[in-house]
């Protein structure tokens, strides 16, 4: 077991837990040129298709990085990359939260929530971006994402893993026309 | 906090592993109101809802941020870690197992080809969200710089998130502060939270 490299882990990913606004939404672009670009630990590909996989799993999106710990260092990795995600923004809820629940209601609650909202909004943006570059070659991924994004504007009742799946079939018809 | 009964630490678990275990594509928080509130009766709708806007206005997953609250809530520090562990077992061992099978799918012909689909489709339910939390934003051109300042800072530029964050975000709060008037925020009925020069 390469006790450096976990270091590693935690010492890139700790701090983005705590800018994960609104989730790991916020921090696509940064963790795909840490992991990918700087250290090496996942190739592009292998950072869109564990994106990819870890949109289809169960829970919270987060767990892309524990995918990436596996990649950059097996099983150590993943529990390392988790505890990483997880343990600062953790104890940030936990710190705050009584102070939280007795001032409830103030002005700087919604001072917070309306001040952090764009914030996050830009960050998610600059994922999308950085997410998009990756999934480029060709113009049908960005038919896709476009695609999706108005379907779902359109049709906000309908249940993502429509989207997914249909996503899915369309890459893979096109695979086999293609080949 | 006053509990009507100490809620044991295994019944905690199990709830918020329950939750877990079918957490698919979001919208927990909801269902941990209703378990925790409705069904069980853990807490009261008054004590639950403030924690609401505090998963969502910390960093982290909303829905084990509010488990992490509950937990907290019911049993201290205890009950936290219980409550974020039990949300967590169950999707960190399908994580284990995806990652495990993936350089077995890579195998797989067409596999890569096909998540690309995936994954386009994924960002574009990540660019929805985007453009709909755009929009409700509040209203003005202040929201609407902090937007592309921060996509240009770190989508475009490039820079490290964290000083964008520390720069940006108290920026951004403390305009959302000025614009939240005390009149006209009627949660605020109580005088102690009008501070009237800091509205000026």
């Amino acid at each position: 077991m390469n006790i450096e490299i976990l270091i590693r882990i935690f010492v890139i990913v700790a701090p983005l837990s705590l800018v994960s606004f609104g989730g790991a939404s916020s921090i696509y672009a940064p963790l795909q040129h840490q992991t990918v670009d700087i250290q090496h630990w996942v190739t592009a590909r292998e950072f869109l298709d564990l994106f990819a996989i870890s949109r289809v799993m169960p829970g919270p999106g987060s767990l892309f990085a524990t995918l990436i710990g596996w990649q950059a260092a097996g099983l150590s990795g993943a529990i390392m990359a988790s505890i990483a995600i997880y343990l600062p923004s953790s104890l940030l809820v936990f710190g705050v939260g009584h102070v939280w629940s007795r001032y409830r209601g103030r002005r700087w609650h919604t001072a917070l929530q309306d001040g952090l909202a764009p914030l996050g909004a830009g960050l998610l943006f600059a994922g999308v971006v950085t997410l998009a570059r990756l999934a480029s070659d060709g113009i049908l991924p960005i038919a896709i994402i476009v695609a999706v994004a108005g379907l779902m504007m359109w049709r906000p009742k309908l249940h993502p893993v429509y989207f997914l799946v249909g996503g899915a079939a369309v890459c893979f018809l096109a695979y086999l026309i293609g080949r | 906090m006053e509990q009507p009964a100490r809620v044991p630490l295994t019944s905690i678990y199990r709830v918020f592993f329950e939750i877990g275990l079918f957490s698919f594509g979001g919208g927990l928080v909801p269902w941990i109101y209703r378990d925790v509130v409705e069904m069980r009766k853990w807490m009261t709708k008054e004590d639950f809802l403030p924690g609401i806007a505090l998963s969502q206005v910390m960093p982290g997953v909303s829905s084990t941020n509010c488990a992490i609250y509950v937990g907290q809530m019911l049993r201290g520090a205890p009950g936290a870690l219980t409550a974020l562990l039990a949300m967590l077992t169950a999707p960190f061992i399908c994580a284990l197992v995806a990652a495990w099978a993936y350089k077995w799918l890579l195998g797989l012909p067409g596999f890569q080809e096909t998540m690309i689909g995936v994954a386009a489709a994924a960002i574009g339910m990540l660019l929805r969200t985007g453009i709909e939390s755009a929009r409700m934003t509040t209203k003005g051109l202040a929201p609407m710089i902090i937007i592309a300042g921060t996509f240009v800072a770190v989508g475009v530029l490039r820079l490290p998130i964290v000083p964008v964050v520390a720069i940006v975000g108290p920026i951004s709060v403390a305009l959302a502060w000025r614009k939240s008037a005390p009149p006209s925020k009627p949660e605020a009925s109580n005088p102690d939270s009008s501070n009237p020069e800091a509205g000026a």
